[in-house]
C-alpha cells in the first residue's frame, strides 16, 4: 500500500490563509499536494480474494499522488492570498503539525500496542501449525540456508506481483468507474474481517486464558461486534467507535500476517513492500498516481471506507453544488455522505471534503481452514488535510483532521508485532522498533511539510524499523544481556 | 516474584518519569515529539557503542573471562561517552531548527523554549535509558522464579528498579544542565556532567554491593537536581512561591482558558 503522508501543514496553511481573506467557499486543498499514507495495499495481497489477491487493492488506495480532495488541480486564486499569511502562519503550522503528528502517534501506538500484547499473551499467532497463505506457497523449513533464501525471495516475489496486479485491477476498475464492485468487495473484506476473524481471535483468547464460553452467547457476542462494526465503518457511528474498530481490524489484519508469513519472506515483503510504495507514489505511471489523477479529474471522492479519521468529517460549501454546510453537530456520519455519494449516483454532485483521500481497502477472503488460510487486507489510508473553508468555524484545530491509511497501520503493528514475537532480545527490539517506526512517521510528515508533495509514508517508517530490528536483535542484545548479567548500568 | 514484585518494581523505576511525563509533556504535542526524538538519539548512540563492543568480543579471545569483563567496562565507557556525545549532536540539531524556525516565521517567541528542550530531551534519553535497562528484568520478575537461589542477591529487583529510576532521572538532569551549559558556552559544565555520568556508570561495577553503587548515585543525583533547578532559573525565592502557592506567574500559567 502506498501511504502517502498528507500535507497537513499545507492544507492547514492554505485553510489559515482562505479563512480569513474571503468567505466564499474555495476548495481549499486544490493545488495542495498531500502525501497519502496508504494503508496496507500490500497486506491485501496475502489473502486470495476472488479478485485475486487484494494486495493490489492495498497499493492502490494509497497509491495516489498529489491528492487534492478531488477538486480541480489548479487554483492559483488562493495561494496568492496564503503567501501573505503564511511566514505569519509558520508557527502556527509548526503546533498544528505536531498536533497531526501526534494524532496519527496516538492510534498507530494503540495498534501496536494491541498486537504486541496478543503476540505475548495468545500463543496461537506464534505457532507455526504448517499452514500457509496461497500467496507464499514456498516453506521455509528447508535443509539449506540457500534454499530458504530462494523460497523466501520467491515468495516475496509472488506476493509483490500479487500487490501490483491487484493494484493495476483497482486502478481499472476505478476508470471504467466499476464502483459496485469496489464497494462490494470493500463491503465483503470488511465483513470477513469483523465477523471471521474476529471470532478466532476471541476463541483463541479464550483458549489462552481457559474460559468457558458457549456458543450461543459467543454468536451473540460476535453478532453484535460485527454488525455494529459494519455500522460504524460503512455507514454512521460515533467517531471513537469507529476509530476503535479501525484500529482493531487493523490489528486483525497484522496478526494474521504475522501468523502466516514465514519470517524471512515477512522481512522481504516488508522491504520490498516499502520500495514499490515508494514507486507507485512517486513515479509519473505509477498506478496509485494515476488514480489520484483520475480521482481529480472527475472531480469525485475516492472511497473512504477503511480510513481512519481523527476528526468529524464536513462537507465543504461549494459554490457549484448546493449541498447545505453541515455543522459539526450534524457530522455524525462524516464519511458517509462521500461514500453515498458514488453509491447513489455515478457522478456525484459535490465534492466532500474527503476527496483526494484515496483509501481502498481489500480485505482477502478467508478460505475456511480446511485449506491454506488466505487473508490480506488492503486498506489504505490517507493523511489528508480536511478542508473546511467556512468563516463560522469556531476552533482551526477542531475541523482539521488527520486520515491515515489502515495498510500503515497493518504493516507498522506487523512489524512491531514480528518483533516481538521472534526477537529473542524481547522487549528492547519491539522498543526499538516501535521508537524507530515512531520516528519515521515523524520524518514522513516533516518532509510532507518541507516538500508539499505527496510522499509514501511506509518507507521510511519500515526501513528504520527493519534497520533497528536487525541491529538490535543482533548487536545490541548481547551487550545488554552481559551489562544486564554484571548489573552494569550505561 | 509475582505480580508485586513486577508491578513494585515497575513503579518504582518508571513512576516518577510516567509522572512528570503526564504532568508536563503529555499535553503538549511538540513535546511529546521531541522526546520521542530524543529518545531516538539515545537509541542510536546505544546501537553504534554495541557495534563497536561486538567488533571488539568478535576479534578477541571469547575464553577468557577477564578479557572479556575488561572488554565490557570499555564498552560501558564507550557507551557513556557516545551517548554524550549524541546528546550535544542533538543540542546542535535543535539549536538549527529553532534557528530554522525563528526565521521562517516572523515571530519573535519560538513555540518551545531551548529550556523545555532541555528538559524534554533530557527526559527522553532518560525513558529510553531507564527502558532498555530493565524491561526485560522486568518482564522476568512477573514470571514465576526464586531471586538469588545461586547465592547472588536477593535484592536484584529492587535494586535495578531503584537504579533504574536513579539513571531516568539523572538523564534528565544532565540534559537540562548541559544544554544550558552549551547554550552559556560553560565547557567545564559540559564537562562535569560527561564525569559525572562516567562516575555513576562506573559506580555500578560495583554491583552486587548495592550500598556502594547505589547511595553514590542517589547523591550524586540529588547533587545534579539542585544543579539543575539553578540552572533552569530556579532560586530559593522560586521555591518558596511556588511551594506556598504565592507564585502568580506559576498559577497563571497553570490557569487554563476556558
Amino acid at each position: 500500500m502506498a501511504n502517502n503522508a498528507e500535507d497537513i501543514e499545507n492544507n492547514m496553511n492554505q485553510q489559515e490563509a482562505n479563512r480569513s481573506p474571503d468567505s466564499t467557499q474555495k476548495p481549499q486543498e486544490t493545488g495542495v499536494p498531500r502525501a497519502r499514507s496508504r494503508g496496507g495495499s500490500a497486506a491485501g495481497a496475502g489473502a486470495g480474494t476472488g479478485g485475486g489477491g487484494d494486495s493490489g487493492g492495498g497499493g492502490g488506495g494509497n497509491g495516489t499522488g498529489p491528492e487534492q480532495n478531488g477538486q480541480p488541480p489548479a487554483a492559483p486564486t488562493p495561494r496568492v492570498v496564503e503567501r501573505e499569511e503564511e511566514e505569519e502562519d509558520e508557527e502556527l503550522t509548526l503546533k498544528y503539525g505536531a498536533k497531526h503528528v501526534i494524532m496519527l502517534f496516538v492510534p498507530v501506538t494503540l495498534c501496536m500496542v494491541v498486537v504486541v500484547a496478543t503476540i505475548k499473551s495468545v500463543s496461537f499467532y506464534t505457532q507455526n501449525d504448517g499452514q500457509r497463505l496461497i500467496y507464499t506457497p514456498f516453506p521455509e523449513d528447508t535443509d539449506t540456508v540457500g534454499q530458504r533464501a530462494l523460497n523466501s525471495i520467491l515468495n516475496a516475489t509472488i506476493m509483490i506481483t500479487v500487490i501490483i496486479v491487484m493494484t493495476l485491477v483497482l486502478v481499472m476498475l476505478y476508470k471504467y468507474r466499476c464502483y459496485k464492485v469496489i464497494q462490494g468487495w470493500l463491503f465483503l473484506s470488511s465483513l470477513l474481517l469483523l465477523f471471521f476473524f474476529s471470532y478466532i481471535y476471541l476463541k483463541e483468547v479464550f483458549k489462552t486464558y481457559n474460559l468457558a464460553m458457549d456458543y450461543i452467547t459467543l454468536a451473540i457476542i460476535i453478532w453484535n461486534f460485527g454488525v455494529v462494526g459494519m455500522m460504524c465503518i460503512h455507514w454512521k457511528g460515533p467517531l471513537r467507535l469507529q476509530q476503535a474498530y479501525l484500529i482493531m481490524i487493523s490489528a486483525l489484519m497484522a496478526l494474521v500476517f504475522i501468523k502466516y508469513l514465514p519470517e524471512w519472506t515477512a522481512w522481504l515483503i516488508l522491504a520490498v513492500i516499502s520500495v514499490y510504495d515508494l514507486l507507485a507514489v512517486l513515479c509519473p505511471k505509477g498506478p496509485l498516481r494515476i488514480l489520484v489523477e483520475t480521482a481529480q479529474e472527475r472531480n469525485e471522492p475516492i472511497f473512504p471506507a477503511l480510513i481512519y479519521s481523527s476528526t468529524m468529517v464536513w462537507l465543504v460549501n461549494m459554490a457549484d453544488t448546493d449541498r447545505p454546510n453541515r455543522n459539526s453537530t450534524e457530522a455524525a456520519s462524516p464519511q458517509q455522505e462521500p461514500q453515498e455519494a458514488p453509491v447513489a449516483s455515478p457522478v456525484p454532485s459535490s465534492p466532500s471534503q474527503d476527496d483526494g483521500g484515496f483509501t481502498q481497502s481489500w480485505v482477502s477472503q478467508q478460505e475456511h481452514r480446511l485449506g491454506p488460510l488466505q487473508s490480506t487486507e488492503e486498506t489504505r489510508r490517507e493523511i489528508q488535510q480536511m478542508p473546511s473553508a467556512r468563516p463560522p468555524v469556531e476552533e482551526d484545530d477542531e475541523e482539521r483532521g488527520v486520515k491515515l491509511g489502515l495498510g500503515d497501520f497493518i504493516f507498522y503493528s506487523m512489524l512491531v508485532g514480528k518483533a516481538s514475537a521472534t526477537a529473542s532480545g524481547d522487549w528492547n527490539t519491539t522498543l526499538a522498533c516501535f521508537v524507530a517506526i515512531l520516528i519515521g512517521l515523524c520524518l514522513t510528515l516533516l518532509l510532507l511539510a518541507i516538500f508539499k508533495k505527496a510522499l509514501p509514508a511506509l518507507p521510511i517508517s519500515i526501513f528504520f524499523g527493519l534497520v533497528f530490528y536487525f541491529a538490535t536483535d543482533n548487536l545490541v542484545r548481547p551487550f545488554m544481556d552481559k551489562l544486564a548479567l554484571h548489573q552494569f548500568y550505561i | 516474584m509475582t505480580a508485586a514484585v513486577f508491578f513494585g518494581c515497575t513503579f518504582i523505576a518508571f513512576g516518577p518519569a510516567i509522572a512528570l511525563f503526564l504532568f508536563t509533556i503529555a499535553r503538549e504535542p511538540l513535546r511529546v515529539i521531541f522526546l520521542i526524538a530524543g529518545a531516538f538519539f539515545w537509541l542510536v548512540s546505544l546501537l553504534l557503542s554495541s557495534l563497536v563492543w561486538f567488533i571488539s568480543v568478535q576479534i578477541s579471545n571469547k575464553e577468557s573471562a577477564a578479557q572479556q569483563k575488561g572488554l565490557l567496562i570499555f564498552g560501558v565507557v564507550l557507551s557513556v561517552l557516545l551517548q554524550e556525545t549524541f546528546r550535544f549532536a542533538y543540542y546542535k540539531l535543535l539549536k538549527k531548527a529553532n534557528e530554522g524556525l525563528l526565521t521562517l516565521s516572523q515571530e519573535e517567541t519560538m513555540p518551545i523554549s531551548i529550556r523545555q528542550l532541555a528538559y524534554v530531551s533530557g527526559l527522553g534519553f532518560g525513558f529510553m535509558s531507564g527502558a532498555f535497562s530493565v524491561v526485560n528484568i522486568l518482564a522476568d520478575s512477573a514470571g514465576p522464579g526464586t531471586v538469588g537461589i545461586h547465592g547472588d542477591s536477593q535484592h536484584y529487583f529492587l535494586s535495578s528498579a531503584f537504579m533504574t529510576m536513579a539513571i531516568i532521572l539523572l538523564h534528565m538532569f544532565w540534559g537540562v544542565v548541559f544544554f544550558d551549559a552549551c547554550e552559556k558556552q560553560r565547557w567545564w559544565a559540559v564537562g562535569a556532567v560527561v564525569i559525572s555520568h562516567l562516575l555513576v556508570s562506573c559506580l555500578t561495577f560495583q554491583n552486587p554491593e548495592y550500598v556502594a553503587s547505589l547511595v553514590p548515585t542517589y547523591v550524586i543525583l540529588f547533587l545534579m537536581g539542585v544543579w539543575a533547578f539553578y540552572s533552569a532559573g530556579g532560586s530559593l525565592r522560586n521555591l518558596k512561591l511556588c511551594l506556598t502557592c504565592k507564585d502568580k506567574d506559576l498559577l497563571l500559567a497553570n490557569h487554563r482558558p476556558r
